[in-house]
C-alpha cells in the first residue's frame, strides 16, 4: 500500500528551483534514504512533505487524499507525519519530558498525568529513563536528538521525516540515534530520511534515492544505489563520499 | 538705620529732584555691579498685574513702576536702569548674579532669609481663593476644606494650604499659572490659593468663568513681598531707604492704586 | 601528578610568575589614580571660594534632616504610581508586540494600529505626553473622579513605555531562532500555541535584562506626573526648595532615586552578563 506519494513536486525560493520536479513513491512500512550532496535539495523535500514549505507544482498524496492543495489547513496533516531535525530544535526552556508532551497536551487535550506513563515507558525504551526532568542543556547530543525523536513519536505519527538527524552528532554517538531507527523500522513505522551515512542507509533501507540539483536522479534498492549504480552522477558522488 | 530712614524721608520733603538724586547717588555709589547703572531682574515671562505686557522697561505695571520709583530714589534715571530675567533657582543658587536686585512677587520668608536677603516690604499681598468655572463654595474655613485644591508648588500658598486651610483631599500642585488654568479646565481641581492681585487677575482675564471667592486678613497670612539680593549685598540698605521713603510719601500707595485693582468687595474669609 | 600534589604545591611557572607581576602592577596604578582624583576633589572643591555657599545651598544638613522624611513619604507616591503601571505597561507592550506580527489580513488594520501608536508614543517626549493626555482628555469633561491626574498621567506614562517595551518584546521574538518555530509546527502545534508556548517563554527570558533598564528609567519618569498635579518627590523637593530658598532637598530627592535606581542597575547588569556567558 502508498502511504506517501509526490508527483512533480516543485519547490522554488525566488528564481533558485530547489525541488524540480520529484517523483517518489513510500509504501506502508518502508524506510527511504535521501541521499546526496550538500544543498541538493533534500531538507527542502521533508519541509515541503510536512507542510512547512508551500509547493508551486505538483502535489503530495498522504493514504490517497491530496494534502498539498492551496489553502488547505496544514495543522491535521503535521500531526499525522513527525519531523526530527539535524540541529534537534529541543525547546530549551523545557524539560525532556516537557518537551515531549506539549504537543499531545495541548493538540490532544491530554492531560500531563495521562501522557506521563506512557512517556515514561518510551524514554525508558530508547534509553533515557533517567532524562525525564532535564534540561536540553543538560543532555548530550545524543541523547537530545533520541528525545527530539520522541517528541515526534509521541503524537503518534504515521510516517516520520528524519533530515540527518546524526549530522550535528560526535562520532561515537551516531550509533545510539541510528539503533533508535532500526528499532522503529522493525515496529513498522513508515519513514523518509535525508542521510550522509551511507552504512546504515546500505543495511537498513528499503530504497534509496540519490538526488542532485533538486531532482532524484536515481532511484532503487540499496544493492543498486550503492553495488551497481546506473547514473555516472551517482557513482561519481558515491565514489567522493565513500573514499 | 532709623536715622538713614528718617534722613531720607526728610531729604524727599525737602530737596528737589536734583538734589534729591545727587544726595543718593551717594548711598548706591560702587555698589551695583556697573558703576552709573542699576541692573533689575523679573521674572520670566513677567505677570500682569505685575509688569505689562511682559516689557518691564515701560514702567507699566505695579512691579515695574516700583522698580523704576526705587530706583529714583536710588538716584538713577530711568535711562541707567537695566532689566534682566531670572528664575527663582537662577535667584536663589550660589555664584556671582547678574542683577542688583530681583522683583518678581517674592515673599519674604525665615528661610529663605538664610540664604538670600530681602529687602523691606514694598507690598502685602492677602491670600485669595480663586474657584474654578461653575464651582460654587461659601467662604468659610470648613466649606474650603471641602473642596479638591491646587496652587502653584512654588509659593507660600503650599504651607498655606497645608498648615492652616488643611483641605480634605490631596493638594494638586503646579509649576505656573498656565498650567492651574489647565487644572481648571480640565474639572480636575475646584479652588486655587494665590496672592489677592493674581487671583483677581486670573478670574477677570485668563480663566473664564472663574471667580475670587475671598481674601484672607492681609497681616499674619499675608505675603510680604521683598526685593531680593544676593546674600550680604550692601545695596540693601540704600534699597530699604529708598522703598522707606516711597511709603512716608504716599507714593507707593499711589502705585498700588493706579495698578492693582481695589481689593474693596472681596469678602474676608475667617 | 598526585605524587606532586602530595610533596607540597607545584612550582609556579614563569607564566604564572609573569600574569601575577601584571596584576599586582595594575591593581596598584588603579587603586593610586583612584585615591588620587578622589582625594583631589575632596581636598580641591572646599577650596573653591564659593564653596561655603554652594555647601550651604546643596548640602545643608539641617535642611536636609527637616526635609527627608517629607520626601521619603512623597516617594511613596512615585513607588505606587511605579508599581500600578508596570503590569499595565507589560501586558499592553507585549500585545503590541503581538499586534505588530500579526499576519491574519483581518487583523491588519490592528497591525497599522500597533505600529503607528509604536512610532508615536516612542517619537513623543514623555512629558509633552503627559502634558497633553493629562490635561487634554479630562478636558473633555469627563467626571470625578474618572478626570483625576493620577489616572491619566498613568495612562500617559502607560502608554509610552508600553511602546519601547513592545519593541523590546518584538527584538526577543526575532532573536528566536526560526528552526524553534519550524519544531514547534512540525508537532502539529497551531499557530497560537506555537507563540504561547514555545517562542514567547524564550523572547520574554531573553529580554528581561533590557525590560529591567525600562523600569528603571520608568521610575525616574513617574516624576513627570507632578507637572499635573501630582505631589510625588520631586514636586515636593520643589516646594521645600521654595520655601526654604534651598536646593538640598533635590539632593535629597535624588539620593533617595539612586538608593532604589542603583541596586536595580546593578541587577540588571547582573542578568545580563549571567545570559551573555549562559550563551557563550
Ligand atoms: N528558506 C530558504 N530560502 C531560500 N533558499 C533556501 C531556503 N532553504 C533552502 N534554500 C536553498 O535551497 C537549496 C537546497 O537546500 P537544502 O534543501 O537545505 O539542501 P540539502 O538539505 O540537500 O543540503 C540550497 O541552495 C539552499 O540555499
Ligand atoms: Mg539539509
Amino acid at each position: 500500500m502508498t502511504k506517501l506519494r509526490l508527483d512533480g513536486v516543485v519547490k522554488r525560493f525566488g528564481a533558485n528551483t530547489v525541488c524540480d520536479g520529484i517523483d517518489l513513491e513510500v509504501e506502508a512500512g518502508q524506510m527511504v534514504c535521501l541521499i546526496g550532496a550538500s544543498g541538493a535539495g533534500k531538507s527542502t523535500l521533508l519541509r515541503c512533505i510536512n507542510l512547512l514549505e508551500p509547493i508551486e507544482e505538483g502535489a503530495i498524496w498522504l493514504d490517497g487524499e491530496d494534502i498539498s492543495i492551496p489553502g488547505l489547513d496544514p495543522q491535521p496533516v503535521r500531526t499525522r507525519i513527525g519531523m526530527v531535525f539535524q540541529s534537534f530544535n529541543l525547546f530549551p526552556h523545557m524539560t525532556a519530558a516537557e518537551n515531549v508532551m506539549l504537543a499531545p497536551r495541548r493538540v490532544h487535550g491530554q492531560s500531563r498525568d495521562e501522557l506521563m506513563p506512557k512517556v515514561e515507558e518510551l524514554f525508558r525504551r530508547f534509553g533515557l529513563g533517567d532524562r525525564l526532568h532535564h534540561y536540553p542543556d543538560q543532555l548530550s547530543g545524543g541523547q537530545q536528538q533520541r528525545v527530539a525523536i520522541v517528541r515526534a513519536l509521541a503524537m503518534r505519527p504515521e510516517v516520520m521525516l528524519f533530515d540527518e538527524v546524526t549530522s550535528a552528532l560526535d562520532p561515537q554517538l551516531v550509533g545510539e540515534v541510528l539503533d533508535v531507527l532500526r528499532v522503529l523500522k522493525e515496529e513498522g513505522m513508515t519513514m523518509v530520511l535525508a542521510t550522509h551515512e551511507m552504512g546504515f542507509a546500505r543495511e537498513a533501507a528499503d530504497k534509496v534515492c540519490f538526488l542532485k540539483d533538486g531532482r532524484i536522479v536515481e532511484e532503487g534498492p540499496p544493492s543498486q544505489i550503492f553495488g551497481a549504480p546506473e547514473r555516472e552522477e551517482t557513482r561519481a558522488f558515491l565514489a567522493r563520499t565513500l573514499k | 538705620m532709623t536715622k538713614t530712614v528718617s534722613l531720607a524721608a526728610l531729604a524727599l520733603a525737602l530737596s528737589a529732584g536734583s538734589a534729591l538724586a545727587e544726595a543718593h547717588a551717594a548711598c548706591a555709589e560702587g555698589l551695583t555691579l556697573e558703576d552709573g547703572t542699576l541692573t533689575i531682574a523679573t521674572g520670566n515671562p513677567a505677570y500682569y498685574p505685575w509688569v505689562m505686557d511682559d516689557t518691564p522697561e515701560s514702567g507699566e505695571g505695579f512691579e515695574a513702576a516700583v522698580a523704576y520709583a526705587i530706583a529714583a530714589e536710588m538716584g538713577f534715571e530711568a535711562e541707567n536702569v537695566t532689566w534682566v530675567r531670572s528664575s527663582f533657582d537662577e535667584a536663589i543658587q550660589p555664584g556671582a548674579k547678574n542683577f542688583d536686585f530681583n522683583l518678581q512677587q517674592y515673599s519674604i520668608t525665615p528661610e529663605r532669609e538664610e540664604i538670600v536677603d530681602f529687602s523691606v516690604p514694598y507690598y502685602t499681598a492677602p491670600m485669595a481663593v480663586l474657584l474654578a468655572p461653575g464651582v460654587e463654595s461659601e467662604a468659610t474655613m470648613e466649606a474650603l476644606q471641602g473642596l479638591k485644591w491646587g496652587a502653584v508648588g512654588s509659593t507660600t500658598a503650599v504651607p498655606m494650604l497645608t498648615d492652616v486651610i488643611q483641605p480634605e483631599q490631596d493638594l494638586l500642585l503646579y509649576g505656573d499659572n498656565a498650567d492651574v488654568n489647565a487644572a481648571m479646565g480640565a474639572g480636575q481641581i475646584d479652588a486655587a490659593l494665590f496672592d489677592l492681585p493674581t487671583a483677581m487677575f486670573l478670574s477677570a482675564v485668563m480663566i473664564e468663568g472663574s471667580t475670587v471667592l475671598g481674601q484672607f486678613a492681609a497681616e499674619g497670612e499675608g505675603d510680604q513681598f521683598g526685593l531680593l539680593f544676593e546674600d550680604g549685598n550692601e545695596l540693601k540698605a540704600c534699597a530699604d531707604a529708598a522703598i522707606a521713603a516711597l511709603e512716608e510719601s504716599g507714593e507707593l500707595a499711589a502705585i498700588e492704586a493706579e495698578w492693582l485693582q481695589s481689593a474693596t468687595g472681596i469678602p474676608l474669609i475667617e | 601528578m598526585t605524587e606532586a600534589r602530595t610533596r607540597g604545591p607545584l612550582p609556579r611557572t614563569r607564566r604564572q610568575i609573569y600574569e601575577d607581576r601584571l596584576r599586582r602592577r595594575s591593581l596598584l596604578i588603579a587603586g593610586g589614580s583612584t585615591a588620587l582624583v578622589f582625594g583631589a576633589l575632596f581636598l580641591l572643591i572646599p577650596l573653591a571660594p564659593g564653596w561655603e555657599k554652594v555647601q550651604r545651598v546643596f548640602f545643608n544638613g539641617e535642611v536636609f534632616a527637616r526635609t527627608l522624611p517629607g520626601l521619603l513619604e512623597a516617594f511613596v507616591l512615585d513607588v505606587a504610581i511605579f508599581a500600578w503601571s508596570v503590569p499595565m505597561i507589560a501586558v499592553l507592550g507585549l500585545l503590541v508586540a503581538l499586534a505588530r506580527d500579526v499576519s491574519n489580513p483581518a487583523l491588519y488594520p490592528l497591525r497599522i494600529f500597533a505600529t503607528v501608536f509604536t512610532d508615536v508614543f516612542r517619537g513623543v517626549p514623555v512629558v509633552l505626553t503627559v502634558y497633553l493626555i493629562g490635561f487634554g482628555i479630562p478636558g473633555l469633561g469627563l467626571p470625578r473622579p474618572w478626570n483625576s491626574p493620577y489616572i491619566w498621567g498613568t495612562v500617559a506614562l502607560v502608554l509610552t513605555y508600553s511602546a519601547y517595551v513592545a519593541e523590546i518584546f518584538r527584538s526577543g521574538i526575532e532573536s528566536v531562532h526560526a528552526s524553534q518555530r519550524a519544531a514547534a509546527q512540525s508537532l502539529g502545534l497551531r499557530d497560537k500555541d506555537v507563540m504561547r508556548y514555545v517562542i514567547l517563554p524564550q523572547a520574554i527570558r531573553r529580554v528581561v535584562p533590557a525590560q529591567m533598564n525600562m523600569l528603571i528609567a520608568l521610575q525616574k519618569d513617574v516624576a513627570l506626573l507632578s507637572f499635573i498635579g501630582p505631589v510625588e518627590i520631586f514636586r515636593q523637593a520643589g516646594v521645600y526648595k521654595s520655601l526654604m530658598a534651598n536646593f538640598t532637598p533635590y539632593v535629597g530627592a535624588a539620593l533617595i532615586f539612586l538608593a532604589v535606581t542603583v541596586p536595580a542597575t546593578r541587577y540588571a547588569d547582573y542578568l545580563l552578563a549571567k545570559q551573555r556567558r549562559q550563551r557563550s
